[in-house]
């Protein structure tokens, strides 16, 4: 069995991937993408976790991220073609209604 | 005050200050329903009432008793405490009676002179809240209750004197008052702030009259008299001695009722009233006593020649008030604080007589107050006319009147305990006094009549509610007098009376002889004055170098004006143009400039852009795991 160090550098490899996917992608897809992968990095952390310490929460948990994932993703979507219909872009540095 | 007196609880004596109060408090939040003449009746009863109670508590005020009423605890901060209570003794009583009898007669002669004036509503509350702070100055049991009293009065002199405010000069006048007093109040707190300070010290931290007495010879001497110094610096203002004299001739520009009962019989007497009732002080103060006694003598002196000069009826009268209220300095100064308020009482009459008088004059001249477009008015006011001589020989120091009595009293004491130079002085302004009042009243009523024709048809004497007061103030002029025989006659009732206040009074070492001469020289020399006012009412040397200084006031204002006045609105003008423009402006801006420009370049970071803030984000997420990590 491999040690647990190799499941947790993974998912903190994962995890930056995703990190930099958001900050630096110019696609509002790609981007919630890229928040799915933190998100399975961090249920990847949690499962190894509760394998090696012989404990059931953190599988339990992952069961609970997973379907907030989806939900997230489901409305994340839908946000995501209604920006498309209104702007007929999906760069986010189109969108700074807010700029200083 | 005395420590052996017996301490009697009277909740009477709440009554004579509150009913006032209850009057004054109805005008004013009644003023725009009520009725001018409904407003001075209620403000003539509720002084009605307070007079009553007090000539009640003067019946039943048996020897040797000091009535005490406590309504409330003011401050309590342990050790220290001062309660909101009221204590008569005699000397108290005294007061009572001069602030509501006097008080009173002018209320009544208000109701005829005010009765045509628009204000007439706010003047009674005036009038009454003025009555209210002054009974609150002689009632009060400790320092700082009188205190309250003493700023309440100057508060009503400065509403007073500014009635008339659409006048420009009368709201300078009132501001004038005001900002003088305040010199002296100022100095006044410092002195009772000195004395809790130092008593404090000691260990006791009271205020209150009784224990003050008990307690003030723990201090040492000097500091005695720097607290001494600073209550008569206060008192100067009150009282308008040398140097702060200044605003009271300034106040005649209120309504003449008021220049009677706040700049002659009362309000100026506080100083006076305080200088007695804390006797104990100052007698341990040997140096003070002596600058009282020599600014009292000085102010009568200075005061009485700028009289002689002055063409304005009331400002002849207002310079009298002050050489009067020299006078009574004078007797406190020498310790015979006795003779100070017999003198206080008596000027209370024949000054508020004169003033009235002068009232009842102007009023019948639609409000001409020259002089010199006056005479020979005999005729048209026969009643006026005779009030005005009795007051006049009161004030001069005719034989029999009050102010023969209480004048020569003053004279005889300083002759027997101060000097024989401050007598000399005295004499010789008792000479001056004689001098500017009689050349006032045959300018005034006799020699040939200047009103001019249009004016003259309109001449009428006073009506009874105005003729009526001044009546009762002559006769009181006269008779109040006899209260204070000298020893060579009956002996004083009124020494007598004070002695539980004051202990006995010494009288003077030199013998009967003596004082009946220096008597005689007084009365000749007022003779003699009167004769010279009667032959040339304009006096001899008029155009002259002393007369154009009285005439000119000595330039007091004019040198008050250059060395404070000008260069402080000078300095506030600096203030105001250049400081305020070049320092404070330009900070206040400049900071603002700063701000402004140092947001234009952070607004760069507020991109809009949803990445960059993530990026921020994890910037800081980074650098807090980052801290809490190494």
């Amino acid at each position: 069995m491999l040690s647990l160090n190799y499941y947790l550098a993974l998912s903190a490899l994962i995890f930056a991937i995703g990190v930099m996917g958001v900050i630096i992608r110019r696609n509002l897809i790609i981007i919630m993408m890229s928040i799915e992968l933190m998100l399975n990095a961090v249920n990847l952390a949690f499962v190894a976790l509760a394998r090696s310490h012989g404990s059931m929460d953190g599988q339990t948990i992952v069961v609970f991220v997973m379907a907030v994932a989806a939900a997230e993703a489901v409305v994340g979507l839908a946000i995501v073609i209604t920006v498309f219909r209104q702007r007929q872009t999906l760069d986010p540095q189109e969108m700074q209604l807010l700029k200083g | 005050m005395e420590s052996s007196a017996v301490m009697e609880s009277s909740s009477l004596l709440r009554w004579i200050l509150l009913v006032p109060l209850l009057g004054a408090v109805i005008n004013m939040i009644f003023t725009s329903y009520r009725d001018r003449k409904t407003a001075g009746w209620l403000a003539s009863i509720a002084l009605a009432v307070s007079f009553g109670l007090s000539l009640w508590i003067w019946f039943g005020l048996s020897s040797g008793t000091v009535l005490n009423d406590t309504l409330f605890t003011w401050i309590e901060s342990p050790p220290f405490k001062v309660k909101m209570s009221l204590l008569v003794d005699r000397l108290t009583l005294i007061m009572l009676l001069v602030i509501t009898g006097v008080g009173l007669m002018i209320h009544i002669y208000s109701l005829g002179y005010m009765g045509k004036d628009e204000g007439g509503v706010r003047y009674f509350a005036y009038l009454n809240l003025f009555i209210f702070f002054m009974l609150l100055l002689v009632l009060a049991d400790n320092l700082l209750l009188l205190f309250v009293g003493w700023e309440g009065v100057g508060l009503c002199s400065y509403l007073l004197i500014g009635f008339w405010y659409q006048d420009h000069t009368n709201t300078i006048a009132a501001n004038k008052a005001f900002i003088v007093n305040r010199i002296g109040d100022v100095c006044f707190l410092l002195g009772l702030f000195l004395l809790f300070w130092e008593l404090g010290l000691k260990g006791i931290w009271t205020l209150d009259f009784v224990e003050l007495k008990s307690h003030v010879h723990l201090l040492s001497t000097g500091r005695i008299t720097l607290i001494t110094l600073l209550l008569f610096a206060g008192a100067t203002g009150k009282s308008a001695q040398i140097p702060l004299f200044v605003w009271l001739p300034d106040a005649m520009q209120g309504p003449t009722p008021v220049s009677a009962l706040i700049h002659a019989a009362t309000m100026v007497t506080a100083g006076i009233y305080m200088t007695a009732r804390l006797h104990f002080l100052f007698a341990l103060a040997p140096a003070t006593l002596a600058v009282i006694a020599v600014i009292g003598v000085l102010t009568a002196l200075f005061a009485a020649t700028i009289a002689t000069a002055q063409n304005d009826i009331k400002r002849v009268l207002a310079y009298s008030t002050i050489s009067q209220l020299g006078y009574m300095f004078l007797a406190v100064g020498v310790g015979a604080y006795s003779a100070a308020v017999f003198h206080l009482f008596t000027h209370a009459f024949f000054k508020a007589c004169l003033f009235l008088s002068a009232g009842s004059v102007i009023h019948g001249l639609q409000g001409e107050q020259d002089m010199r477009k006056m005479g020979g008015l005999k005729s048209y006011f026969p009643k006026t006319y005779w009030t005005y001589l009795i007051a006049g020989l009161a004030l001069s120091g005719a034989p029999l009147t009050a102010g023969f009595f209480s004048k020569d009293q003053i004279l005889w004491q300083t002759f027997s305990h101060g000097s024989v130079l401050l007598w000399f002085v005295a004499w010789g302004t008792a000479g001056l006094t004689a001098f500017y009042m009689f050349r006032q009243f045959f300018m005034v009523f006799h020699g040939e009549c200047k009103v001019n024709d249009h004016l003259r048809a309109h001449i009428h004497e006073s009506p009874t509610v105005m003729t009526a007061p001044l009546m009762i103030l002559a006769l009181g002029s006269i008779v109040t007098g006899w209260l204070g025989l000298p020893e060579y006659l009956f002996g004083s009732a009124w020494d007598h009376w004070l002695e539980p206040v004051f202990g006995t009074q010494v009288n003077g070492h030199g013998g009967v002889l003596i004082e009946i001469l220096l008597m005689l020289l007084t009365v000749g020399l007022a003779a003699g004055a009167i004769y010279l006012a009667y032959r040339a009412y304009s006096p001899p040397w008029v155009g002259g170098l002393p007369y154009r200084l009285a005439l000119n006031k000595y330039y007091v204002d004019e040198v008050y004006d250059s060395l404070f006045v000008r260069p402080m609105t000078r300095l506030a003008d600096w203030f105001a143009q250049i400081f305020d423009m070049a320092v404070v402006d330009r900070f206040v801006n400049g900071l603002a400039a700063r701000v402004q420009a140092s947001s234009f370049f952070w607004r760069r970071l507020q991109t809009g852009n949803v990445q960059h803030y993530l990026l921020y984000f994890l910037a800081g997420t980074l650098f807090v795991l980052g801290y809490y990590l190494f």
